[in-house]
């Protein structure tokens, strides 16, 4: 007894191990701290003695070049502006190869498992033969070897019906397009949003009273689209018009244009991303035991159902967190369209960088951008994953 | 027991709070440290020069140790220290800089401008191929001497943005357009709504722009980091036109699968003068990238060539100081008083260079009548006064 209370007094500083312990750690950070300072210092030296000093002032000066895919840009623009463009091009492939690049991999991941031989085969093909090409000649094939060799010249566009047209410089569809009275009808759509969402959750609170299951989305797009259509009949002529691409001396004129550099990198990307997110999702899959499976089979749920009522929802929680690493890689990957001349904003920014001479901070800005997406989407993800998690008692 | 560790633990953390909120104001402290270095250099400079005005001390001497205590020597010294030079050059580009792949050689008409610059300080060469994206910050940080590669003469490219000293125009280019003869394009005016595709990293993309839009024509263009794969996107027919300097076309067309199906339209669009490059800030080294072009020009103006340079014998006083025969040239630039002879005996005068790589037998660029002609046939090529 004696002893024990002695011990608690007589301990040394040098050896009680909650000192070392917080000694260890700020002794770390320090050593962080320490490296980056000399790490900066020895940049800005370095700046300094070659005369190329970090400054952004060149972002506000006229741009010059040309950017023929995105928002509305002239060369006239500032440089900033036109990086702006950039960023816009990469969100517009990002959001959509991870769209694209999830259903693929659902779907092959899914078939993996089939109890049809072939299906699970050809899976197993597409997965092993995807995942063991480099992106970059996965890109240069498809760019080089099937749209500009596969496909006809823009004068003998194969033509898709409902004026859809596809060519070596890309695909030319119809596309709505606002006119005079779109001002007016937008409004229709505010209010219609406003509506939608007010019978969504009305709808919602109901189902809950009555310790009902369900989502009302239906409910709220159904009064959304009924109020746009009563705008759309109230306001004087047509707030859309269908703008059909035309064939002029070079080029298709009007219409949505998606060139090829675009389709041949999200086919690219939503393939090559979509075999591993198959992976992911078989992973998944497996991983929720056979006793899930059997007991609903035993209730006697169709396959479907069993997928999609009892396995999915809890493959889930496994699947989600390496799916977001997947989707980084592909917002990521986005920056090789500068080898097929593709406007993303490792494009723009590289040209803006050679333009001006302003490599450094250029990078720092490039960097900064892809680390910004890159931190959303797994906040994002994060964030699903906190509320998909196993809530145990 | 509690009470006494949390005492500790709150008094290391406040130890370590201070100890990184010093280690953040070193940081930036050390920002007013570099700004005073450039200050001091500033001062020290504007010094020399009044004492250089007084001729009290050589400026050479000076401005030499001033760069030593700044940690910044010419690249004269580095270079003859080192026993190589180190040039950057295109590996992709016939007629001005191509490495064959199978021997490891690198030609070119930019590539003997730099082993001209070598021949002069009587040193090896090593060449890095730069694409054009990378070749300024090649250039910045040192990682070349020299960077000799088709690159044009701009202001933004002289100012402090690249910070990088242009010698003397070796070859007189300009823009042009490639288009295939069965689009039946006559000329600018024709390609209004066109799409063009072109290389990143040059001066193209912006003339291209400035020029559709002088003449209130739709453009659209296909940028690509590679001329290989820019000029095959063309060739495949996912553009109507290529750009790129003339040279640079003449020698695609060449390569091209059927080079009778291309054809490169007279409009000019830009001037686009080639140079060599060297960094700010290194007026040694400068002057003698400068007067080795000059002793290129001056040696066809003379009919100085590869072969009689050696045993050329003159009274014209002008050619006796540029065969370091006297007056002692040679040691004002830091060189051997015969290094115009051995810059001449290893690529040539500017003729046989030119004839080498971009005449009849290279990519038959004409060159009487152009801009790269001799002055006295009515070209821009002139040496200033040899003395």
């Amino acid at each position: 007894m004696t002893e024990q209370q002695g011990s608690s007094q007589s301990i040394p500083f040098w050896r009680d191990v909650r000192i070392l312990r917080i000694v260890a750690q700020v002794l770390f950070l320090a050593a962080i701290g320490f490296s980056i300072w000399w790490l900066v210092s020895n940049l800005r030296t370095n700046l300094a003695i070659s005369g190329l000093n970090l400054e952004f002032r060149f972002l506000g000066e006229t741009a010059g070049f040309p950017i023929s895919e995105g928002i509305a840009y002239e060369p006239t623009r500032s440089n900033g502006y036109a990086f702006w463009v950039g960023i816009v091009n990469t969100l517009r492939i990002a959001g959509i190869g991870v769209v694209l690049a999830t259903l693929i991999g659902t779907v092959v991941g899914i078939s993996r498992l089939s109890s049809n031989w072939l299906v699970r085969r050809l899976a197993g093909l597409y997965v092993e033969t995807i995942r063991n090409i480099p992106l970059l000649v996965q890109l240069f094939f498809w760019y080089f070897a099937v749209i500009l060799t596969g496909l006809p010249l823009v004068a003998a566009s194969l033509r898709l019906p409902g004026s859809i047209y596809l060519s070596r410089r890309g695909l030319y569809m119809p596309w709505p397009v606002a006119t005079d009275s779109f001002p007016l009808w937008s409004w229709f759509l505010v209010g219609g949003l406003a509506l939608g969402i007010a019978a969504y959750v009305i709808r919602r609170l109901q189902l809950r009273r009555a310790d009902r299951p369900g989502l009302p989305i239906l409910w709220g797009l159904g009064a959304l689209i009924t109020f746009a259509c009563i705008g759309w009949l109230v306001v004087p002529g047509n707030p859309l018009h269908l703008d059909i691409p035309v064939l002029e001396r070079f080029n298709f004129v009007g219409g949505l244009s998606l060139s090829a550099s675009f389709l041949a990198l999200l086919i690219a990307l939503s393939t090559y991303t979509g075999a591993f997110i198959a992976e992911i999702v078989r992973a998944g899959i497996q991983a929720v035991s056979k006793g899930q499976t059997e007991a609903a089979n035993a209730l006697g749920l169709r396959k479907m159902r069993v997928l999609r009522l009892v396995i999915l929802p809890q493959a889930m929680r496994v699947i989600i967190p390496p799916l977001g690493s997947q989707y980084l890689n592909l917002i990521k990957n986005s920056s090789l369209a500068i080898l097929i001349g593709y406007y993303d904003l490792m494009n723009v920014g590289t040209t803006i960088f050679n333009q001006t001479g302003r490599a450094v901070e250029m990078i720092l800005l490039i960097m900064a951008s892809y680390l910004t997406m890159s931190l959303l989407t797994s906040g994002l993800t994060n964030l699903y994953n906190r509320r998909m998690k196993l809530v145990e008692r | 027991m509690a009470k006494k560790s949390n005492g500790m633990r709150s008094l290391v953390i406040s130890i370590a709070l201070v100890a990184l909120a010093f280690i953040g104001y070193l940081s930036v402290i050390n920002n007013g440290l570099t700004r005073d270095i450039a200050e001091l250099r500033d001062e020290v400079a504007a010094l020399t020069a009044q004492m250089n005005e007084q001729g009290e001390t050589p400026l050479a001497e000076a401005q030499g140790s001033l760069n030593e205590s700044t940690d910044q020597q010419s690249t004269r010294d580095v270079v003859l220290a080192r026993g190589t030079l180190i040039a950057g050059v295109n590996a992709a580009l016939p007629g001005f800089g191509t490495l064959d792949t199978a021997t490891g050689e690198f030609t070119g008409f930019d590539v003997d401008y730099a082993r001209a610059i070598a021949a002069a300080l009587g040193l090896e060469i090593e060449f890095i191929p730069l694409t054009a994206g990378e070749r300024f910050t090649a250039l910045q940080t040192r990682q070349i001497d020299v960077l000799v590669r088709n690159t044009t003469w701009t202001l933004t490219r002289d100012s402090q943005d690249v910070a990088a000293d242009f010698g003397p125009t070796t070859f007189y280019d300009g823009q042009g357009f490639i288009v295939r003869v069965a689009d039946g394009i006559g000329s600018l005016l024709d390609m209004d709504g066109a799409t063009v595709c072109v290389t990143s990293g040059t001066t193209t993309e912006g003339n291209l722009a400035d020029v559709f839009r002088q003449n209130g024509l739709e453009l659209n263009t296909q940028v690509f980091s590679e001329t290989e794969a820019s000029f095959g996107a063309y060739e495949a027919g996912a553009c109507d036109c290529y750009t790129s300097d003339k040279s640079q076309l003449a020698s695609l067309r060449g390569s091209a699968s059927n080079p009778a199906d291309h054809v490169i339209l007279p409009d000019t669009i830009s001037k686009e003068p080639l140079g060599p490059l060297t960094r700010h800030g290194d007026n040694e080294w400068s002057d003698i990238v400068r007067w080795v072009v000059y002793a290129t020009f001056f040696a066809e103006e003379h009919g100085i060539t590869q072969a009689n340079v050696r045993t050329f014998a003159s009274e014209d006083p002008e050619v006796r100081r540029f065969l370091g025969l006297e007056a002692g040239l040679g040691a004002k630039l830091g060189l051997a008083e015969d290094w115009a002879i051995e810059v001449i005996a290893a690529v040539g005068n500017y003729g046989e260079i030119y004839d080498r790589h971009l005449g009849p037998n290279g990519l038959g660029i004409p060159r009487p009548g152009s801009l790269n002609a001799l002055w006295i046939d009515g070209g821009l090529i002139y040496a200033p006064a040899w003395r």
